[in-house]
């Protein structure tokens, strides 16, 4: 068994000191080096970030889009510069297409309450996966409550690759919408999302892309997709929690009634009649996350200052040495063994319930995820309760690594 | 790993590997389901109350060492109790992984092996894990049938 670190420099990237704009990495836990292997839960924030955000509030800070003041004016330049950011970073058509919501799920929710409501009824089809995240389950079956519309699930394979053939099979002429992850948070599997696309609108059918943990770990284009809506949140971005993207071509929003009501949404408010502002604002009632929108605009700086292609193959290279020394231990299961995957690795240990895993590895200073991660139909697909899963981000190196292989010694140590 | 040692006891992992009183009970009279969905632990417990005493109580389901060795352990303690005792060793076991109260040394003592669980206070997410089973009983003994969630 190799025991050793490999000596893998991908290109230009100094792991180190990525490491060192994350202050949080520094700091002890439970008196030991931290290893953080739960960013696809939620990602540390650089320093650039934390800055951003109290930058703002120090020096930046009045509501948007309403005074004429100079404090105003800058505090609503650089909420729009975020949009601008947002769009650049997926590469949409226009500033337009992009609407702030909380997180991902309520970009999920907004779409399910919004165009879902207005264009599905009953014995309409949607199709999702078997490895949705709860996000993107629970709003179509609240959908489903009020209209008797139908979900189709397509089933995934013992590795958890989705069953191609029966995705092509799945449609009819009852189908409306395909709403699908990028990549499982629970299994690491990238799905094919340009093929899917490429099926659903042959069939004349638009899909809505989960996107929450494909954005943190590669470069995403949605024109190039073809994608008809695309969520993420910015917290999985190294960005601030309470901001997500909502992304929809500018057609599809248009036709789309508005969300919440408020202030801000609007373009005139009488007794008699209220008339909507244009997209993206009917979408984004009340006053907004300023100061997170625009530190997740700084989240997106970051992240673009890195080449993008080596920050993919320094994880991919992480998850190759994780998943071979987890292999080599003949007491681990993993789960989620696709071809193309992101470096999410879920595990089992033989005869040790994950939540006795999670918290023996907390004493080694090791933050892992023990749980159905949101995605208990994953979990009953495996048979399993839970899971114990470990996920990589940027900061993350080989020693961490090595720092879960000795966590889980420990484990076996204990249970053995 | 003196620290690991205090929350995962000799005894928390024997009865974590071979639960006691761990089956079916086909003549209960009291039963009720628990679930904790924030890991998916699932637990039935099952009594037999005869003139308000315990006679006999067995558990079923899946679970971390904690949940499993704490539904364990409280099979064995509940025999031969009666209801209101049952109800009232549940309160001072809660407190004693709470820490919600100082638990004295004459209720440690009435705690007996239970007091092994001592430990878990020190992790507030995992009171939930030794609390199942409890709860569950508890559940059982006041309404029969109910599903109990711990979260």
């Amino acid at each position: 068994m190799n025991t050793e670190s490999p000596i893998i420099k991908p290109s230009g990237l100094d792991i180190a000191r990525i490491r060192a704009d994350f202050p949080i990495l520094s700091l002890p836990s439970n008196g030991k080096r931290l290893t953080f292997l739960d960013t696809a839960a939620s990602a540390q924030k650089p320093r650039q970030v934390i800055d951003a955000e109290s930058h703002v509030y120090e020096a930046e800070y009045a509501n948007i889009h309403r005074g004429v003041y100079d404090l105003s004016q800058r505090a609503t330049v650089a909420y729009d510069k975020a949009r601008t950011k947002v769009r650049k970073f997926i590469n949409a058509a226009s500033d337009r297409e992009i609407v702030f919501v909380r997180n991902a799920t309520e970009g999920v929710n907004l779409v399910a309450q919004t165009w879902g409501r207005k264009n599905l009824k009953q014995g309409d089809q949607i199709i999702l996966s078997e490895m949705e995240h709860h996000a993107n389950i629970v709003p179509w079956q609240m959908l489903r409550e009020e209209t008797g519309l139908e979900l189709v699930v397509i089933p995934i394979t013992d590795s958890g690759e989705l069953v191609w053939e029966a995705y092509e099979k799945a449609f009819t002429s009852k189908t409306r919408l395909v709403a699908m992850t990028q990549v499982s948070n629970a299994l690491g599997t990238i799905t094919p999302m340009a093929e899917i696309i490429k099926v659903a609108h042959s069939h004349g059918v638009p899909v809505l892309v989960d996107g929450c943990q494909a954005v943190p770990h590669m470069p995403v284009d949605v024109q190039a997709l073809d994608a008809d809506f695309y969520v993420f949140s910015s917290h999985k971005l190294y960005g601030p929690t309470g901001v997500g993207v909502l992304y929809a071509k500018a057609k599809i929003l248009e036709a789309m009634p508005p969300y919440q009501g408020g202030g801000d949404m609007i373009s005139s408010v009488t007794w008699a009649k209220t008339t909507y502002a244009d997209i993206p604002q009917r979408f984004e009632a009340g006053t907004p996350n300023i100061a997170g929108t625009i530190a997740l605009g700084a989240a997106i700086d970051y992240i673009e200052s890195f080449d993008r292609q080596a920050l993919l193959a320094h994880e991919q290279a992480l998850l190759e040495y994780a998943t071979e020394r987890l292999q080599a231990l003949n007491t681990i299961t993993i789960y989620g063994t696709a071809r193309e995957k992101a470096a999410v690795i879920s595990f089992a240990i033989k005869g040790v319930h994950p939540h006795d895993v999670g918290t023996i590895l907390d004493f080694e200073g090791i933050a892992v995820r023990a749980g159905h991660h949101c995605a208990q139909p994953v979990m009953d697909r495996f048979g399993v309760p839970a899971t114990t899963r470990a996920s990589f981000g940027i900061y993350n190196d080989f020693d961490d690594v090595d720092a879960l292989i000795g966590g889980i010694a420990k484990v076996q140590e204990i249970f053995g | 790993m003196n620290d690991l040692r205090e929350l995962y006891q000799e005894v928390i992992l024997d009865h974590g590997r071979k639960p006691r009183n761990f089956g079916a009970l086909p003549d209960a009279n009291r039963e009720a389901h628990g679930h904790n969905p924030l890991c998916g632990d699932k637990l039935d417990v099952r009594l037999k109350v005869k003139d308000g005493i315990v006679e006999d109580v067995m558990f079923e389901g899946a679970g971390c060492a904690i949940s499993v060795a704490s539904a364990s352990l409280m099979t064995e303690a509940l025999k031969g109790r009666t209801e209101a005792e049952a109800n009232a060793l549940f309160e001072k076991f809660h407190a004693l992984i709470t820490g919600e109260a100082d638990v004295s040394l004459d209720q440690l003592e009435e705690l007996d092996k239970l007091a092994v669980f001592s430990g878990v206070r020190d992790y507030p997410l995992r009171v939930k894990c030794a609390t199942l089973g409890w709860h569950t009983m508890h559940a059982a003994l006041e309404n029969n049938g109910e599903t109990v969630v711990t979260e």
